[in-house]
């Protein structure tokens, strides 16, 4: 808070009176909150003492938190008001549930960084290499070489094109008939009974367990393949392509673009529709060009984050694409790897059993990969949405 | 967080007027839209015969089980009392801290803070589960084993913290509290888009009658945005619910137990089916597949009570 | 979207800039300075790795595409002999998908694979099922992959191996026994001192085949001691801690001290292990050991394989996990014959093992049983 009020504490005498007149009165002086967190820290370490042996750090913190938050409240609550009080108590709450989502974030981040980053400064050729041809030889002779090693064999090039190939198909199902059901949703369907049940069904959809969902794609192109190719063994060992990777994801990811596009065309005034329709603009003009536009932002992430949802799943594709080694740009052909796949086979399979580092290397430096695509994902979706959405007045 | 003003209707109008490509757009789009909606449910009632399909020949009572208990039901209500327990502590710690995080930006943090931390929580929705799992496996259970062994010393008389506790830390409680990092990414992200939608002349009129900060969030924010809180947290508990590999690599499972501090015990559906399921075959593949439509059932049952509830605060939404 | 193609090609054309060579380059790593010569996209790439090129000889002219499925037990071998199996066959390629070995036996079944890789023999029905796919002669099983399977802990300062025999094996992993100097594993082990630490057993927490082996033999020889069953999941009413996948255990362990597994040999390097009872005399695991466990056992119509666990014999480690290639005894088509008769003797051959295990570890089949398989395989022939 501001800082720049630098009344004097007023005396208990002209206390009353000061609140009352005046809008910047009554404030509590600038050095309150340090000398509540000071006091909270003393009290917090004789507390952590007292309750836990040793002197564990993380619970002399978490003590003195809670501390200071309540001495806050208490000491706002006797020089100001209790209004001020609950307001600043909601204030450092606030600021204290930040940090607490800060700590494991920032750990996981780090950690995905911190292991990965090394390998793909060292062997930047990970990225474009697949495991063609690499076999628990390499890894091992890797080890052997001692440190600083030599180039590691191999790399996930395979399972990026993969994984940008089945998630780039999915996205294309799975958006426009996210969207467009949304908006049947939220503009036409009103409530109706017809709407009533997508909603209910769609809700039932985010309950698949996505390994389900692969085995449901694994059904469904097993079936349309045999209707086309006649049941022969031919059809069956085609069943495994990237596409069917692609639509056991679309199945994952159509009722998470249909809830929060959902949500957000919801939060759209009502008076904007009006004023357009006002205006003699077609409905589906108004959706289009005033509607979307509005909700674009919203949308947007939630679009990424659907498809940062499937872009991670690592079960489907497994049972859907197969287990390729080399790159394959082509969906509907021959196997595929996608980089979840790759880090979750990686870390419990090591192509070389006796020497797992490697492909502990190789997986960290995937899942950096993979996080950076999907963040860039995420960068282009927001300066997306900002281009389309209008103009803002704040 | 720069909030999007609405677009006025002089401005799209302007661009609008005097295209005629009417009423056959109209009708175009709006079946579309329909198109879209009936294709969802087709897709829905065929997963939904492939699952009751394959699931039946475990449910039917009497059936031959692959695993040694006597009916189905034996077999999967330990496996979903501990999927629900591990969602519920899920969502107990996810969520307050995801609304005040989503709060944080939306209204509390300076604009130079805000931007940046959006973008990291957007962030980690995109890490993979398999990290998470490795994270909660090899950082988070060791950090626990201190903790659970005071809860146990001093609060064992509750039966969620009874029993010996753990030596590795690979607990129900430690795989909730990895899923409540793991959901709170997807509660925050969708909780401040809300926020920020929330109308700026009610919350200026509200700050203009004299609201500190905090009432005018109360009056204006919450009301506002409700419905949207619990379709976020509705999305991260499906989340939290469906979670394989996180809960797979962290958790040392086993029969049911009240106790969350206890390695050995509890286990949820998805990583039952992830564990067992490449190796399966025949009725054990028809047990498992049942299982997952047990989960799918708990998340339609959770979706219903939770829609039922923001169908009574409705008179916020925009389009109504 | 828009929004998304934009970002995709934005993400490869970075990883194209780094890596300047173009993505679709098929060539590998190899060990250090490996050639950027090798074919693009060719699945003929010569395998770096491997040592089998040099082997002269005929190679054959079978080409084509032959695909399997099955254990992941076998991925690391297997991975060696698909790319392998290019040194006798330059136009063959292999894929093998580890879906596991049920799923792999299944797909089998189906049509969908033309072999399959599996921890446990085919039972009666899927024997039957196996006829309407390879006709009437049905399949048959080729130990092709042997893997001892060792119990391993993490005791710091003990350096000898721990002796147990079978029944002491099995009252630790039912937690009856709770410290490492209990008296039942002291009084095997004159002589070594023994920490009073806790003991904390770690099994598998995914169904597996190393989990059957490895009850199966505490089945056959533990006696009393085990009162469950051969079974593929670890019994769930025994309270112990659990890890997904070799790796998992295996890390486990490494991180606990006074933690106890069960695992594929070839993963527990720094891990004490232990020495199994058999007959009079303790025996380390060793792939000799293992091999010869398969040799002395009796094999199958069906080529599958009766492992006599509660052996006496000595120099026989008995706690090993014994791998399948699953085929069938007559293919639709000479050129699926000619395919799978090329992988599946080359898998086999000498090469073939020694391949294998210089990339997983696994314990090489004897010369007695790959002249049983091989005569097996020469068998396979066309319908009609």
């Amino acid at each position: 808070m501001s800082s720049t009020v630098t009344t004097t504490p007023p005396t208990e005498t002209d206390l009353r009176p000061r609140r009352q007149e005046s809008l910047s009165g009554g404030r509590k002086p600038g050095w309150v909150w340090i000398a509540v967190l000071v006091g909270a820290a003393v009290i917090g370490a004789g507390l952590t003492l007292l309750l836990a042996e040793g002197f564990p750090i993380a619970a002399f913190l978490v003590i003195t938190a809670i501390l200071y938050v309540l001495g806050m409240y208490v000491a706002t609550r006797a020089m100001e008001n209790r209004r001020r009080a609950t307001d600043g108590l909601w204030r450092n709450l606030v600021w204290l549930a930040f940090l607490i989502a800060l700590a494991p974030l920032v750990s996981v981040l780090w950690s995905v960084v911190a292991t990965g980053l090394p390998t793909l400064v060292n062997n930047p050729h990970v990225m474009a290499y697949d495991m063609q041809g690499v076999t628990g030889v390499d890894d091992s002779n890797w080890i052997d070489a001692g440190t600083p090693a030599g180039e590691l064999a191999g790399g996930f090039g395979h399972a990026l094109v993969g994984t940008v190939v089945i998630t780039l198909i999915a996205t294309i199902i799975s958006v426009p008939i996210g969207m467009l059901t949304s908006i049947y949703l939220v503009e036409y369907g009103r409530d109706g009974w017809f709407s009533r049940a997508i909603i209910f069904f769609v809700d039932v959809m985010t309950g698949i367990p996505s390994i389900v969902a692969g085995l449901f794609a694994y059904a469904a192109v097993t079936w349309v393949l045999e209707q086309v190719m006649g049941s022969r063994p031919e059809a069956l060992q085609n069943v495994q392509m990237g596409f069917t990777a692609a639509i056991a994801l679309s199945v994952l990811m159509i009722p998470v673009v249909v809830r929060s596009t959902e949500e957000m065309l919801r939060v759209v005034p009502n008076e904007l529709r009006e004023g357009s329709y006002a205006l003699g603009v077609r409905k589906w003009q108004t959706i289009a060009k005033v509607v979307l536009p509005t909700a674009i932002s919203g949308i947007a992430s939630g679009v990424t984050l659907a498809i940062a949802r499937v872009a991670g799943e690592t079960a489907p594709i497994l049972v859907t694409a197969g287990f390729a080694v080399n790159v394959n740009w082509d969906p509907f052909d021959n196997w595929m790897t996608a980089l979840p796949v790759f880090i979750y086979r990686q870390l419990v399979a090591p192509t070389s059993p006796t020497a797992a580092d490697p492909s502990t290397a190789r997986a960290w430096a995937a899942a950096l990969v993979l996080v950076a695509i999907v963040m860039a994902l995420n960068l282009l979706a927001r300066v997306i949405a900002k281009a389309f959405a209008p103009k803002s007045g704040r | 967080m720069s909030t999007p003003a609405p677009a006025t209707a002089r401005e799209s109008s302007a661009s609008l007027r005097g295209s005629r490509a009417g009423s056959a757009g109209d009708s175009i789009f709006s079946g579309l839209a329909l198109a879209s909606a009936v294709v969802i449910l087709l897709v829905l009632a065929f997963v939904a015969i492939f699952l009751v399909s394959e699931a039946l020949p475990a449910i039917r009572p009497g059936a031959d089980l692959d695993s040694p208990v006597d009916s189905f039901f034996e077999y999967v209500w330990p496996l979903m009392a501990g999927t629900v327990m591990a969602a519920i502590i899920a969502l107990l710690l996810a969520t307050p801290v995801a609304v005040g995080v989503a709060l944080f930006i939306s209204h509390y943090a300076p604009p130079r803070i805000a931007k940046p931390v959006g973008f990291v929580i957007d962030l980690l929705a995109a890490i993979p589960s398999v990290v998470y799992g490795v994270w909660g496996w090899l950082t988070l259970a060791p950090l626990m084993v201190p903790i659970y062994g005071w809860l146990n010393e001093h609060l064992g008389f509750i039966p969620f913290f009874a029993g010996a506790p753990t030596t590795t830390g690979r607990t129900l409680l430690t795989s909730g509290i990895v899923l409540s990092v793991m959901v709170l990414p997807i509660i925050t992200a969708l909780c401040r888009e809300i926020f920020t939608q929330t109308p700026i002349l009610h919350q200026e009129a509200a700050l203009g009658l004299g609201a500190t900060r905090w009432e005018m969030i109360k009056m204006t924010v919450f009301p506002f945005a409700r419905a949207g809180i619990v379709s976020s947290i509705m999305l991260g508990l499906g989340r939290a619910l469906g979670e394989t590999m996180a809960v797979t690599m962290v958790l040392s499972g086993g029969i049911f137990s009240w106790s969350l501090i206890q390695s050995g015990r509890n286990q949820t559906i998805p990583s039952e089916i992830a564990l067992n399921f490449p190796e399966a075959f025949g009725m054990r593949l028809n047990e498992l597949i049942a299982a997952g439509l047990m989960l799918f059932i708990i998340t339609l049952a959770v979706n219903m009570i939770a829609r039922a509830i923001v169908n009574k605060h409705k008179e916020f939404s925009g389009a109504n | 979207m828009k929004a998304l193609r934009f970002g995709r090609s934005a993400a490869l054309l970075s990883v194209a800039a780094l890596a300047l060579t173009a993505c679709s380059s098929a060539d590998n790593g190899g060990n250090g300075g490996a050639s950027s010569t090798a074919p693009a996209g060719s699945s003929s790439a010569a395998p770096a790795g491997s040592s089998s090129a040099a082997e002269g000889g005929a190679t054959s002219d079978v080409q084509g595409n032959l695909v399997g499925a099955g254990a992941s037990s076998q991925e690391a071998a297997m991975t060696a002999w698909t790319q392998g199996v290019s040194s006798v066959a330059p136009n063959l390629t292999v894929q093998y998908s580890p879906d596991g070995s049920g799923a792999g036996r299944e797909k089998f079944l189906q049509g969908a694979t033309s072999f399959a890789g599996s921890d446990a023999a085919m039972d009666e029905e899927e024997a039957e099922q196996a006829k309407q796919v390879c006709g009437d002669q049905g399949a048959f099983h080729v130990p092709a992959y042997i893997s001892p399977i060792a119990v391993a802990y993490n005791l710091p300062g003990v350096e000898e191996n721990i002796k147990m025999d079978a029944e002491t094996i099995a009252r630790v992993f039912t937690g009856e026994i709770t410290t490492w100097n209990d008296e039942a594993i002291a009084s095997q082990n004159e002589g070594v001192e023994l920490p009073d630490t806790p003991i904390t057993v770690v099994h598998r927490s995914d169904d597996s085949g190393t989990t059957e082996n490895f009850t199966a033999y505490l089945t056959e020889a533990a006696g009393d001691a085990w009162s469950y069953d051969e079974v593929e999941t670890w019994p769930a009413d025994i309270t112990a801690e659990s890890a997904q996948g070799t790796t998992g255990v295996v890390g486990l362990v490494s991180s606990n001290e006074g933690a106890i597994t069960y695992a594929d040999a070839s993963a527990v390097d720094g891990l004490g292990t232990v020495d199994v009872k058999v007959g009079e005399e303790y025996v380390a695991y060793s792939a000799e050991a293992a091999a010869a466990t398969v040799e002395k056992s009796e094999a199958n119509e069906d080529g599958s394989i009766e492992l006599d666990r509660a052996t006496t014999e000595a120099g026989v480690y008995p706690v090993v996990l014994v791998s399948y290639h699953i085929y069938c005894n007559q293919y639709k088509d000479q050129e699926t014959v000619d395919q799978v008769k090329a992988f599946a003797e080359y898998a086999i051959s000498e090469d073939g093992q020694s391949t294998a295990e210089g990339a997983a570890g696994n314990a090489p089949i004897s010369a007695a049983t790959r002249d049983a398989a091989m005569e097996r395989i020469e068998a396979i022939s066309a319908q009609g």
